[in-house]
């Protein structure tokens, strides 16, 4: 008995060095050297894509922002993003998704009033939208409540109403559109999208130029 | 071109790249596994273990290794959160819960990941890095160890031994896991991941307003995550946070390092048994499952069925716009074949099919082609069971891999398949049947038993992703997924060592006539059909009641 006991205590020991050891390696050493080959070689990335609009920094190209003035292209719905619960000396962005299902009354409430609004905010004089021109990322929160990204067709059903509020010509916004429009890595990875910030940084540029 | 031939592009990509690689990254394995030379590094490392790296161990005591390095991991890693409130370099997070702690201790020794935390306003950096990744890589080693002892049982003769504990988890760690998880952070950082250990930052927004997150190593941690077929993210979101998964390219790296290693071990498996064909068909029985599983999770998430999907005109709820229903129907799909757990898009807002094939993906046992190391161990007990059920047809003692499947062999095969089956549906049924658990649930109706279900599914098969709606951070949550986890784990192997242990002591049986040709495409074919028919009438009920109703209603 004295003998299993004094058995089991040295087996864990020789777990806990063991855990030890590759702690120093794994959780040390690597995010360490990870961290430093990355601050070397590609800082601007490693310090969160930061981006900056007339000389100061207003958020990062990979983080979804929302509250745009319909003067600007609308990102997508986030109704899954959220503040921080705990420790609450910070406002911390936390990601997530809604997790309603496909059947959720909810869902398609949220579904349907997204809608409703598209339709009524980029119909102008002339070019009404119908419902059935909204993609579907037009009404959907992403799966991060972060998503940077809108697709070309939700920026393409946005153009004349951008148009019409900047006092801009539909061309011109068309045209920085297409200019900010990402294709698929290497034609076949991924979807096309345009990415919301960027774009609303330029066409900011551009209506301060006119 | 459209979105479903760029999905199936992007499939064929993925085949291709894992064609190319799973020979020579398969052959190094098993060259790392067998080699008898220790790296000078090594030897440092069993100097501070105290550890013979030589001494050859029977299955008690390789089993009895295994269990004490886990159980020092759920120790240490109870305490790192239980004191991040006092520790340097956390942000300033205070400690985390008991029940949370123990929650996440378990999940991410187990290699499940399951997170009822949200990273991002939870772990500080000591945790995420010294904590949770260290076990990200150990937890992965821990796998392989316990399918090459395996693999070992099948090889060896009359010698009872399967190898050494310690040689295996450094070997495994130092050789495989940290080279490729170094260089795959490296690439995703040039992507644009995040890599640093700043404090939170804040900045102003475009419309006014400002904005904080915190620094973090989120590519360092991200690649091991993936590279282990842990699952467990930096951030709530997981691999959908475009700071872990920035571009479609990565998104596809990610989907490769999840699978590398698993369909790679089948290569593995045939060198050390001295048959590469029977690697292979181990191989086109996991590849086989994964792309059927690939095809319909496409089919279904393409017609986007379910009222609030039909009213957007896609099945875009909770998908990246970068990644599209293409990408994310094949990472949907890895992430619960494999053992990993992470996501990049939502399961809980698929189509009721979609969300279906995610939980029937983790209830085969994660074995197509599975865990690091568990993917090969489980579906080389299926492969016994096969060879079993085979047996029964001809009247024939079964044998496999030139090693007779007698009595002993098959109750612990047997006991092994009915480990997680029950663990599931019990804790699901408890759950269901108290007052309280029931409240967690964010959806109604039959979605709602699918968070359960989905819950325990994810649980006790080490998967660790969810039907995110669930509040699982509550105590029974916390708890009874803890011990779905810590079960779902050593259980298995236990079953697994001792089968080892028993076949490593048996002289092989030569090949006659009358032997099943394990290598054939035949036996392929009879393995894919054990798996989904023990599978369909364990579990068929229960997804009766949850994907099947809400996906065909």
């Amino acid at each position: 008995m004295k003998n299993s006991v004094v058995n089991t205590g040295r087996l864990l020991g020789a777990g806990l060095r063991a855990l030890l050891v590759l702690t120093v390696l794994t959780g040390v050493l690597y995010p360490l050297a990870v961290t430093g080959v990355a601050q070397a070689l590609f800082p601007g990335a490693a310090n969160g894509s930061e981006i900056k609009a007339d000389g100061k920094v207003v958020g990062s190209s990979l983080i979804g922002q929302q509250g745009y003035s319909l003067r600007y292209f609308q990102p997508r719905p986030a109704h899954g993003l959220a503040e921080n619960s705990v420790n609450t000396q910070y406002r911390l962005l936390v990601s997530g998704a809604t997790n309603l299902a496909a059947d959720n009354k909810e869902l398609l409430r949220q579904v349907e009033d997204a809608k409703t609004k598209v339709v009524r905010d980029n119909s102008v004089p002339g070019h009404p939208v119908s419902p059935s021109d909204v993609p579907a990322d037009a009404v959907t929160s992403s799966g991060s409540g972060l998503d940077p990204d809108i697709s070309p067709a939700y920026a393409a059903l946005q153009v004349r109403r951008v148009a019409a509020r900047n006092h801009l010509p539909v061309t011109a916004v068309r045209e920085l559109v297409a200019d900010h429009t990402e294709g698929r890595t290497l034609g076949f990875i991924g979807e096309p999208r345009v990415n919301v910030l960027e774009l609303n940084i330029a066409l900011k540029d551009l209506t301060a130029r006119r | 071109m459209g979105p479903v031939l760029a999905g199936v592009l992007q499939l064929l990509a993925l085949v291709g790249a894992l064609a190319l690689v799973h020979i020579p990254f398969g052959n190094y394995m098993a060259r790392v596994y067998s080699s008898e030379k220790h790296l000078r590094a090594e030897r440092w490392i069993y100097r501070g273990i105290g550890a013979d790296p030589d001494a050859r161990m029977t299955w008690p005591a390789y089993l009895r290794a295994v269990l004490a390095f886990s159980l020092a991991g759920v120790l240490f890693l109870y305490l790192l959160q239980r004191l991040q409130g006092v520790l340097p370099g956390s942000l300033g997070f205070s400690a985390v819960t008991p029940a949370q702690s123990f929650n996440t201790a378990v999940s991410f020794v187990t290699n499940t990941n399951w997170q009822s935390y949200a990273g991002e306003q939870t772990m500080g950096h000591v945790v995420q890095t010294a904590g949770l990744a260290v076990q990200n890589f150990v937890s992965a080693a821990v796998g392989m160890a316990v399918a090459v002892a395996l693999v070992r049982g099948f090889a060896r003769s009359r010698s009872g031994e399967l190898g050494n504990f310690w040689a295996d988890l450094v070997r495994g760690t130092l050789r495989i896991l940290v080279p490729v998880a170094a260089l795959a952070a490296v690439v995703l950082v040039a992507c644009g991941a995040l890599q640093n250990f700043s404090g939170v930052h804040e900045v102003g927004q475009f419309m006014g307003g400002r904005q904080q997150w915190g620094g973090g190593a989120y590519a360092s941690q991200e690649a091991i995550k993936e590279l282990g077929t842990n699952g467990g993210g930096v951030a709530n979101a997981n691999s959908a946070h475009p700071f872990e998964n920035p571009t479609p390219f990565t998104n596809l790296l990610e989907i490769f390092l999840i699978l590398v290693i698993p369909f790679s071990l089948t290569r593995t498996f045939g060198v050390l048994v001295g048959n590469v064909r029977q690697g292979y068909a181990i191989l086109g029985t996991m590849a086989g499952v994964w792309l059927g599983f690939t095809a319909l999770m496409m089919w279904t998430e393409f017609a986007h069925h379910g009222p609030a999907l039909q009213a957007a005109g896609g099945a875009m709820e909770g998908k990246e716009v970068r990644f599209g229903t293409g990408g994310s129907s094949i990472f949907a799909v890895t992430t619960t074949l494999t053992s990993t757990g992470a996501v990049d898009s939502f399961h809980s807002s698929f189509t009721g099919l979609g969300g279906g094939i995610t939980m029937l993906g983790m209830m085969l046992g994660e074995i197509a082609p599975g865990g690091v190391g568990s993917g090969l161990y489980g579906m080389l007990i299926m492969a016994v069971i096969a060879v079993f059920i085979a047996g029964l047809m001809v009247g024939r003692t079964p044998e496999y891999l030139g090693k007779k499947i007698g009595a002993r062999e098959m109750k612990l095969a047997a006991c092994y398949i009915l480990v997680t089956p029950a663990l599931v549906l019990v804790f699901t049924a408890a759950s269901l049947a108290l007052p309280t658990p029931p409240h967690s649930m964010l959806n109604p109706g039959a979605h709602g038993f699918s968070e359960v279900l989905y819950a325990f599914t994810s649980a006790s098969n080490n998967n660790g992703s969810a039907f995110a709606g669930l509040n699982a951070n509550t105590d029974w949550f916390n708890t009874m997924t803890g011990l779905a986890m810590l079960l779902g784990r050593f259980l298995p192997m236990v079953f697994v060592l001792a089968l080892a242990g028993s076949l490593a002591g048996q002289r092989p049986v030569p090949v006659t006539a009358g032997t099943l040709r394990t290598e054939k495409p035949l036996f392929t074919g009879l393995l894919v059909g054990a798996i989904l028919i023990i599978t369909g009438l364990t579990y068929f009920p229960a997804l009766a009641l949850g994907p099947l109703a809400e996906g065909l209603a």
